[in-house]
């Protein structure tokens, strides 16, 4: 049997066993932090070097498993794609094995329940690692909704707080109806291939019209897990709900399958590429990048900012991937490449700095019990590692060079430059404002996170608890470590990782990007050196050094020592925390200047005292033109149904006859 | 050969930071006497640096340490954005290292640590000026980008130098789509140096000032290097329009003859350039913040307009 | 065919008919009607100087005489009578904004795009090296129509429909060499008409109802009822 395989295996069989090692955690916490917890790191580690082995390895392997139904067994099969899912779904369940021990300790005393927290979180990870190694429909659908029932469970974790029991409900909700169009898409891929494994998918010879119907049905399915706007509304509820490592395995992880399982179905099991599809994908992916990113901008709440802030990433994953299905539709498959590329590298980028960004939120939460941005300040001061390390997460997600996000949108930057390819006039006029909107995108989120760190890190503490903040665990600090690391890794070494994500294209599209490195290691030439090039290593190189050299010359005493004085204070009494900018008026601008967009209550109450009140509530409008609407269809086509009810069994007796019939008269 | 390229390029580099001042003293010199004023000598920039080098730096008590490492990231992240702008020759190694996306990023970088230390000490002022320059940068950002495309589609590269050799090569000719790149580029330069009628460089009227009130705990050496940095990205966009739109002059051959006449002529057309900003700057009256978007969707307009024109009048079906 | 096979003349068609459709963007969101009439006066200028270079690159001597009268009449005589007129009216300083200006810029950069799409199979024919200018022209046309959409001044209404004239003009000139010149003078002629009832129906308009906000044109209707 295979290595890649074998290895898989054992994380399969680790995840589990982390899932039933918690279930006696009630009686004996330990259990959770000293046993399961560790099992399910290691199971990250197995699923990280099986995926490895899939990536460097090349040919796919296969196998069958005796489950399943009788005339259906279960399919394994490990490649490339799957291959690169794995990895980035295992680096992060390492970093969360070593986060999670010291995190949990803090439920330990609570009413909150052990056990489920444990079991669900395995049970979570051994459904993304099916639903990524599955080989038929089956399967892969049994596994999209352990996934999916898991992580409800996971939501809902602390369900004495009503936000949190709505938050669930309405993911729950949205994942069945994203599950439902999965399966119908997979309904016509069967129908046309006449089976339920992937391989017989693969040779259906499919009309375009019914190909059209298949992408459909697979994009909104997808689509609604990966929180593309206009389905994304229970992403920003759902995600914060959860413990915080859970929410960085929600955005930085689970999204990502969602990602691969549009991947395989759109680019390997449909197959062949229609440039339409492109347009629509990258439609919807600037729009999802720019609405998720604005919104971001909007909150208070840290958590719910960074589950905002995945909508936009997603949508640049997708963005990435539409030019992918463009330039492949329309017969260049090199700029398919690149694209495919660029938006394989921000998926995993995402998965990264988004865990790292939860990771300090979580800290955050443990030390200070906040999770409100304008009660924070001069966290900085407090907790210096996590400080350090957010700031690297920060400057990761703002696409700063030398960090690895700039690194992907640079990327996704260049396929969309090589629209002056395409046949079509108008394509090559929207590509570029798509770009645009990206550029847009890149630099309201460089706002955001300015907002986040200045006024959660920097300033000063706006609140007594905040300034009593304590230092997080060794576990949790380790863990925050080896994301920092790795950002910096696929940040300054950009060429390495394209040289190992061509494996992907090169199954999918036979092609890889021979010109990436043709100037050596350090200069990343995705399609020509004189057409782009980038050398992360040089700039880092350089800010290091003269850096260094300045710090050396101080600590030489060359230059003369700074002096401690009191901040300017227009000659009035000195400046109190209260008077710096809040998260709310930093965004005051962006909020008047995007007004159209957000659904804006603003109002100044006189109290009972006389005293005045700011009143102010910005949300989604998501909610008013998509969610609203549909829910009084649903009540309304309800209230009509519900005359049924007459209460009288006979009737419905009757009913189930009618039903019968007919459906004796369709079949016959 | 590839020895002498490198030296080139790092007295290239060096040839930024000392001509930086030079620039800001011209535009202030110029538009002093169209102000009818005798105003300071040319060489007042470097002056003033040289005295805040030699002056105390002091630190508020509320800061913390990312305070006193930013002057340092955004001096050098600006200066590297402009290493790789073509100042005197074109294909100097140092232009690969970066391209025009890679340059607006450690533009990014830069402003992200200036917006930082403005939040740091925690005062009223830093986070005001840190939350407007974040708006402008955010709606600068793609009409710059959207300029560059334009350019980038006629040249089908992002390298500058791969650029202006395509400028070059192509001789004079008139697209409409430069006339338009160009006024948005202007256009963008004004927002992001700081420039009337976005900001005002001379101020320190605390509610109208952007990029002084995220400086103003600074001072010493900090200060200086902020100043410094400053200067270096007016620079910086001074060269990227003249050597892009007018890239007549710049040394193709690293011959020290064609290297003396590029040096002549980016400091004639710097000097063009910088007459133009003083005359913009004394005839426009600085605007509302609420109306620089207006401003930058003109800038976008002229860009867009500029990458249609690019689609629809120069390459044909 | 790409812009650099074309001769420097050639090349100033095309930038000129550019600025052209810039200036209908300006038009469109210009606020101040005073400086709309600038726009529009810059367009028939920019028009008449297109048309004239063509004369020269295209050895059409009668396209002279078409750019002459353009020039005198858009550039100069029409946006004379408006100033006029406006001064009359007293509306100097009357400011009408757009409600989303941004959206509808948007807008109208989506109807250069439709336009181009359009003209595409047309493109193909490969008529004359101006051939390109016509997506231009059928944008300008759009665009002045658009601006009768969004404006509520009546003034402002009387701007886009000469640009859309504008246009049309742009149109002819660079799809067929200009039009024959008995038609161009009867349009010339209609064009002047419609200024002049224009402005008598202004004062008209304004007798009746107070203000030339062409929302309230609505008002018609409800007072007949009430006079019943």
């Amino acid at each position: 049997m295979h290595a890649g395989l074998i290895l898989a295996a054992l994380a399969l069989g680790l995840a589990l066993a982390s899932s039933l090692v918690s279930l006696p955690a009630g009686r004996r916490p330990w259990l959770l932090r000293g046993v399961a917890l560790p099992l399910f790191g290691l199971a990250g580690a197995a699923a990280t070097a099986a995926g490895i082995t899939a990536l460097l390895g090349g040919d796919a392997a296969t196998a069958v498993l005796p489950l399943g139904l009788p005339w259906l067994p279960w399919h394994l099969r490990l490649d490339a794609l799957s291959g690169f899912f794995l990895t980035l779904i295992g680096v992060v369940t390492v970093a969360v094995g070593l986060y999670a021990p010291s995190y949990v300790r803090g439920f330990e005393n609570g009413r909150d329940s052990l056990p489920a927290l444990g079991g669900f979180s395995g049970l979570f990870l051994t459904g993304m690692l099916l639903v990524v190694l599955a080989d038929d429909a089956f399967l892969f659908m049994v596994a999209w909704e352990l996934m999916s029932l898991a992580s409800y469970f996971l939501v809902a974790f602390h369900h004495d707080n009503a936000a949190s029991r709505r938050a669930a409900f309405l993911y729950l909700l949205m994942a069945h109806i994203g599950g439902l169009c999965i399966l119908l898409g997979f309904g016509v891929l069967a129908s046309f291939g006449g089976g339920f494994d992937f391989e017989a998918m693969r040779a259906a010879p499919l009309s375009f019209g019914w190909a059209s119907v298949a992408f459909v049905l697979a994009f909104t399915g997808f689509g609604m897990k990966a929180g593309l706007v206009p389905l994304h509304a229970w992403l920003p509820e759902a995600h914060p709900a959860a413990p915080s490592h859970i929410s960085a395995m929600m955005s930085g992880v689970m999204l990502k399958v969602a990602v691969y399982g549009f991947i395989r179905v759109v680019f390997d099991l449909i197959g062949e590429l229609h440039w339409q599809w492109g347009v629509a994908v990258i439609a919807i992916g600037s729009v999802s990048a720019l609405l998720g990113v604005l919104y971001a901008l909007m909150q208070n709440d840290l958590k719910r900012l960074l589950a905002y802030s995945s909508v936009e990433n997603v949508g640049i994953v997708f963005l990435g991937l539409g030019l992918a299905l463009l330039f492949q539709g329309s017969g260049h498959p090199l700029l398919a490449t690149l694209a495919f590329v660029a938006a394989l590298y921000h998926a995993i980028n995402h998965a990264l700095f988004k865990s790292l960004l939860f990771f300090g939120a979580g800290a955050i939460l443990h030390g200070t019990h906040e999770r409100d941005l304008d009660q924070m300040g001069g966290l900085l001061r407090v907790m210096p590692w996590t400080g350090v390390s957010f700031l690297v997460g920060c400057l990761s997600i703002a696409a700063l060079p030398p960090f690895n996000g700039f690194a992907s949108e640079w990327m996704t930057f260049q396929a969309a430059l090589q629209a002056w390819h395409l046949e079509s006039g108008v394509l090559r006029s929207l590509i570029p404002i798509s770009a645009a909107m990206l550029a847009l995108t890149g630099a309201l989120g460089a706002a955001c996170f300015v907002k986040v760190y200045g006024v959660a890190f920097l300033g000063q503490a706006r609140s007594r608890h905040i300034r009593g903040a304590h230092r997080p665990p060794v576990g949790m600090r380790v863990g925050q470590g080896v994301l920092v690391l790795l950002c910096l890794a696929f940040g300054l070494l950009p060429t390495t990782v394209v040289g190992v994500i061509e494996a992907v294209p090169r199954q999918l599209f036979g092609q890889v990007l021979p010109q990436a490195t043709a100037h050596g290691w350090m200069w990343l030439t995705p399609i020509a050196p004189q057409t782009a090039s980038y050398a992360a290593p040089l700039i880092a190189f350089v800010l290091v050094l003269l850096l260094g050299l300045a710090f050396w010359l101080s600590r030489l005493g060359l230059l003369r020592r700074v002096r401690r004085c009191d901040p300017w204070d227009c000659g009035n009494a000195p400046p109190t925390p209260r008077m710096q900018y809040t998260s709310t008026a930093f965004a005051q601008p962006m909020r008047r200047v995007f007004g159209l967009l957000f659904r804006i209550e603003e109002g100044v109450e006189t109290q009972k005292d006389g005293s005045l009140r700011y009143r102010l509530n910005v949300s989604d409008r998501a909610w008013e033109i998509f969610y609203v609407p549909i829910a009084r269809a649903v009540e309304l086509a309800a209230a009509r149904i519900v005359r049924l009810q007459s209460g009288n069994v006979r009737i419905y007796l009757g009913w189930t006859l009618v039903t019968l019939l007919v459906l004796l008269w369709i079949i016959s | 050969m590839n020895a002498t390229a490198w030296l080139l390029a790092i007295a290239q580099a060096l040839l930024y930071v000392a001509l930086a001042p030079l620039l800001v003293g011209w535009v202030r010199k110029v538009k002093a006497r169209l102000q009818n004023r005798r105003g300071p000598p040319l060489l007042q920039a470097y002056r003033d640096l040289y005295k805040l080098f030699g002056k105390e730096t002091r630190v508020a008590h509320t800061a913390s340490p990312l305070f006193r490492a930013a002057p340092y990231v955004v001096f050098i992240a600006t200066w590297l954005a402009a290493m790789a702008i073509p100042l005197l020759a074109v294909d100097l190694p140092t232009a690969a290292i970066a391209d025009i996306i890679v340059v607006v990023g450690l533009l990014a970088l830069a402003r992200f640590f200036l917006a930082l230390a403005g939040m740091d000490v925690g005062t009223a002022f830093g986070g005001m000026g840190a939350s407007r320059e974040m708006l402008i940068a955010a709606l600068a950002e793609p009409a710059m980008l959207m300029a560059v495309f334009t350019l980038a589609m006629t040249a089908h590269s992002t390298n500058l130098s791969s650029v202006v050799d395509a400028h070059l090569a192509a001789g004079l000719v008139l697209r409409p789509s430069y006339l338009f790149a160009l006024g948005a580029l202007l256009l963008v330069a004004l927002a992001e140096t700081g420039r009337i009628p976005v900001d005002n460089p001379a101020t320190h009227l605390e509610l109208t000032m952007v990029h002084e009130a995220m400086i103003l705990e600074y001072s010493g050496r900090h200060l200086a290097l902020m100043e410094w940095a400053a200067q270096i990205k007016l620079l910086l966009y001074g060269v990227l329009i003249v050597n892009v739109f007018l890239p007549w002059g710049i040394a193709r051959e690293l011959l020290p003859a064609d290297l003396g006449l590029g040096f002549a002529a980016v400091v004639v057309k710097l000097l063009l350039l910088g007459a133009v900003l003083a005359v913009g700057e004394t005839v426009l009256a600085k605007m509302r913040l609420f109306r620089v978007p207006a401003f930058l969707n003109l800038a976008l307009l002229l860009a867009l307009l500029g990458l249609l024109g690019h689609v629809i009048l120069e390459v044909g079906a | 065919m790409s812009i650099t096979t074309l001769p420097l003349l050639q090349q100033l068609v095309l930038v000129l008919a550019a600025i052209v459709l810039f200036t209908s963007f300006v038009l469109l969101a210009q606020a101040r009607l005073v400086s709309a009439i600038h726009a529009f006066a810059w367009q028939g200028a920019l028009t008449a100087a297109a048309t004239a270079v063509v004369a020269v690159a295209g050895h059409e001597p009668h396209l002279y005489f078409s750019a002459a009268l353009t020039f005198l009449l858009k550039a100069l005589l029409i946006p004379w009578m408006l100033h006029r007129l406006v001064a009359r009216l007293a509306l100097d300083r009357h400011v009408d904004l757009l409600r989303h200006p941004a959206l509808v810029v948007m807008a109208a950069v989506a109807l250069v795009i439709f336009s181009y799409w359009l003209v595409l199979p047309m493109v193909r024919l490969e008529l004359a090296f101006t051939r390109n200018i016509v997506a231009i022209s059928l944008a300008v046309v759009l665009i002045g129509l658009l601006m009768m959409v969004f404006r509520q001044q009546a003034v402002a209404q009387v701007l886009g429909f000469m640009s859309m004239e504008n246009g049309l003009f742009l149109a002819a000139v660079s799809a067929t060499g200009g039009m024959p010149l008995v038609v161009e003078l009867g349009v010339a002629f209609d064009v002047l008409v419609a200024m002049v009832l224009f402005g008598v129906f202004f004062f008209q308009i304004r007798d009746s109802i107070d203000t030339l906000d062409v929302d309230r044109l609505n008002r018609l209707t409800e007072s007949l009822e009430d006079e019943r």
